[in-house]
């Protein structure tokens, strides 16, 4: 899978708040978790691993391996993005909040 | 009522409908021309990005691939969906923030170069005609089945109707008409499904009736059908990798293919253009998916119930009592029986194979090889077998297009539901055409004529010349639709190879590194690219062996892929960063909405 680059070490430049650099750290850690669910799922499960799931057991007449390939993976794969959607604008939220609260205290 | 007058007037109705619409969004400038003014709620957004993405092929084609591969058709099911989680995590949101019309565009200025540009533009330009012309032959082919006109007349009534509304209302006419489309194909798709399932299995919802036990029997459906599979001599239906071309590395990599080439095909990246916030690409993404699963969660469902009707109702059967609707499809040639003389239709995947299809044969060579099976069976010397002949071609098994337009036939179902899947099929083929003619348009008239030949020129000018653009693009699609050229069919692995292999790869190092430069950004493209054609050109055209591992030429785009990003990211150190403003841009395109320094507005030029 493409792994989301790495976030460059270096501290953000001085200009830029850092709320800011949370945000993107935030989002980055969100992203990372969701593709690995998304490579586990996916890529994992539906290929990788389908032929040990199905020996494994079955989801009533489903053997797990074939399951995961032909609805299993699809399911995860709108609940990631619904995860993501709800997340990432609560974060964004978040982020405005904390905006607002530094201009006010800059502002005093 | 027949179907057929059922078929007129679900059509008549759709048509008329996607005309009004179309009279209701047309638009006067280049913003609502290319990104529909920006003015898209995300729910609607969602519909029409499923109708965009949902072709042809998706209708027609998939769960039939799905009903002859097995488990391995799951690699279109994961691989056609999962995309859409790369693209909602990792571009759809940043690239609504960049904000503007084109993919091209953003690789032309975020990477400061006319020549990456230009790649870009003929990527898109490629992938998207190589797609359009699929969609304007599915036109024709259920126009010729179902209406019983012409299939040329089919294309050029579908052609008509997509020039109006493209033309007239650009970005915003095609989403709304797309989202109308939405419903007519998954309403189309489920129905049928739903019919069956209940009348199989006793269970209304598809994914569920799949899993569960048939009527009156007791066995597993899946269960059945890996009997009958190891009766017949294929392999296992559930088991995977039973089928040595798919061995686990093939199906890794062209699932993966599949996926990073959905998230970087240029007609579904720029419905993301069209929502009013980012926070209503996130959730546009979420709709989209959610209404694409409707259909994806039902295919392979539709493809086992297929598989079991159709083994069921053909097997052992004397000529007098086969099915009519197998007569009805005979005459298509999408499926075909050369009996070995004892009156005994027999489907299995061993020589004594019976059923065929036509595939490319014309109509004389088809009755050549039927007469010299007369000939053959009749024991003269001069009689060739003709079950040897379709087997030497390739042409074993019927056409998978078959599983989709006869399953309701197969099942018995009304003649409303029969009728209602043309009027479904031609949805889903018309909507992802006006996407695909829209990217064509916007490429050429936006990115190749204002950006870089005349940027002088101004609003009035440019939209006529994006409407001239799309009305060339629908007349060029339609004449291909006409006289399919032979590669097309062959070179669809190439659409999601190309887009695999070039956009997603420099897109994502765009947004996520403010280090990659010019020249390692445009070399990894080259390099993707380049090895990508090299290796389906030669494997698909030239015969060449898939040298790499068996990975076929489906599954190529992965690695090409991955060769990309390992060119970019080798060669940055050794090159110069890109500039203030670029690092700028990716600044802001990382930030919220509504914080930071105001968009540069120089370099973005949202006018």
């Amino acid at each position: 899978m493409p792994s989301p680059p790495v976030p460059s070490k270096k501290p953000p430049p001085a200009t830029k708040p850092p709320a800011i650099g949370r945000y993107w750290r935030a989002n980055l850690r969100l992203m990372g978790i969701l593709l690995a669910v998304w490579a586990l799922a996916g890529l994992g499960a539906g290929v990788l691993f389908a032929d040990y799931l199905n020996e494994l057991g079955s989801l009533g007449g489903f053997p797990l391996g074939f399951w995961f390939a032909q609805q299993g993976s699809i399911i995860i794969f709108i609940l990631l993005i619904l995860i993501y959607a709800v997340a990432m604008n609560r974060l964004d939220a978040r982020h405005h909040r904390e905006m607002a609260e530094q201009s006010r205290g800059s502002s005093r | 009522m027949s179907v057929l007058v059922w078929t007129y007037i679900f059509v008549g109705v759709t048509f008329g409908l996607y005309l009004g619409i179309a009279w209701f969004s047309r638009v006067k400038d280049t913003r609502g021309f290319y990104v529909a003014g920006r003015g898209i709620p995300a729910f609607v957004n969602g519909m029409a990005t499923g109708a965009d993405w949902m072709s042809a092929a998706s209708f027609l084609s998939m769960a039939g691939l799905v009903s002859t591969m097995g488990y391995a058709g799951g690699v279109y099911l994961m691989g056609w969906t999962g995309g859409f989680v790369l693209l909602a995590l990792l571009l759809a949101p940043y690239l609504r923030k960049f904000g503007h019309f084109t993919v091209p565009d953003f690789i032309g200025d975020r990477y400061e170069s006319s020549s990456a540009r230009v790649v870009a533009v003929i990527c898109a330009v490629f992938v998207s005609f190589v797609y359009v012309t699929g969609q304007m032959r599915g036109v024709g082919v259920v126009f010729a089945r179902f209406l019983e006109v012409d299939i040329n007349v089919g294309v050029v009534i579908g052609m008509t109707i997509v020039f109006v509304y493209a033309t007239l209302g650009g970005m915003k006419g095609i989403t709304w008409t797309q989202a109308a489309q939405y419903w007519v194909l998954i309403t189309a798709f489920l129905v049928p499904a739903i019919a069956i399932s209940y009348r199989l299995t006793g269970q209304p919802l598809p994914s569920i009736g799949m899993g569960s036990t048939l009527t009156g029997d007791g066995t597993y459906l899946l269960e059945r059908l890996n009997q009958i599979h190891a009766d017949l001599g294929f392999s296992s239906y559930t088991e995977p990798f039973a089928n040595p071309a798919w061995h686990k590395l093939n199906v890794f990599c062209t699932t993966l293919a599949l996926m990073v080439g959905t998230a970087g095909l240029p007609h579904v990246i720029v419905r993301f253009y069209t929502v009013r916030t980012v926070s209503a690409a996130r959730w546009s993404a979420f709709w989209a998916l959610l209404f694409i699963g409707m259909l994806y969660l039902t295919a392979p469902a539709t493809a086992a119930f297929a598989r079991y009707y159709m083994i069921q109702s053909l097997q052992g059967q004397a000529t007098e009592d086969l099915p009519q609707w197998f007569r009805s499809w005979e005459r298509t040639g999408l499926i075909l029986w050369l009996d070995d003389g004892d009156d005994r239709l027999r489907y299995s995947n061993r020589e004594d194979n019976e059923i065929f299809r036509s595939g490319g044969l014309t109509a004389a060579q088809l009755s050549e090889i039927r007469g010299e099976h007369e000939r053959w069976l009749a024991g003269r010397p001069d009689g060739v077998e003709g079950r040897a002949v379709m087997r030497g071609l390739g042409l074993s098994g019927p056409d998978t297009d078959i599983i989709v337009l006869a399953t309701p036939e197969m099942a018995g179902l009304f003649n409303w539901i029969i009728a209602l899947v043309a009027a479904g099929g031609l949805a889903a083929a018309l909507s992802t055409a006006s996407g695909l003619l829209l990217v064509i348009s916007s490429s050429v008239a936006h990115d190749l004529y204002f950006r870089i030949i005349n940027p002088q020129a101004s609003e009035a000018k440019r939209l006529v010349v994006g409407r001239t653009v799309i009305g060339l693009a629908v007349v060029v699609a339609g004449i291909f639709g006409i006289y399919p050229p032979a590669f097309v069919s062959q070179v669809v692995a190439f659409a999601f190879g190309l887009a695999a292999s070039s956009f997603f790869p420099a897109i994502l190092l765009g947004i996520f590194s403010r280090r990659v430069g010019t020249v390692p950004a445009v070399a990894g493209m080259i390099v993707g690219i380049g090895f990508t054609t090299f290796y389906i050109i030669g494997n698909v055209f030239l015969g060449m062996p898939a040298w790499l591992f068996g990975i076929n030429a489906q599954g190529i785009g992965a690695v090409g892929m991955a060769l990309n990003f390992a060119v970019a990211i080798l060669l940055t150190p050794f090159f110069p960063p890109p500039s203030e403003a670029v690092q700028r841009i990716v600044e802001n395109i990382r930030e919220p909405e509504g914080v930071g320094p105001a968009a540069v507005i120089e370099t973005a030029p949202e006018h």
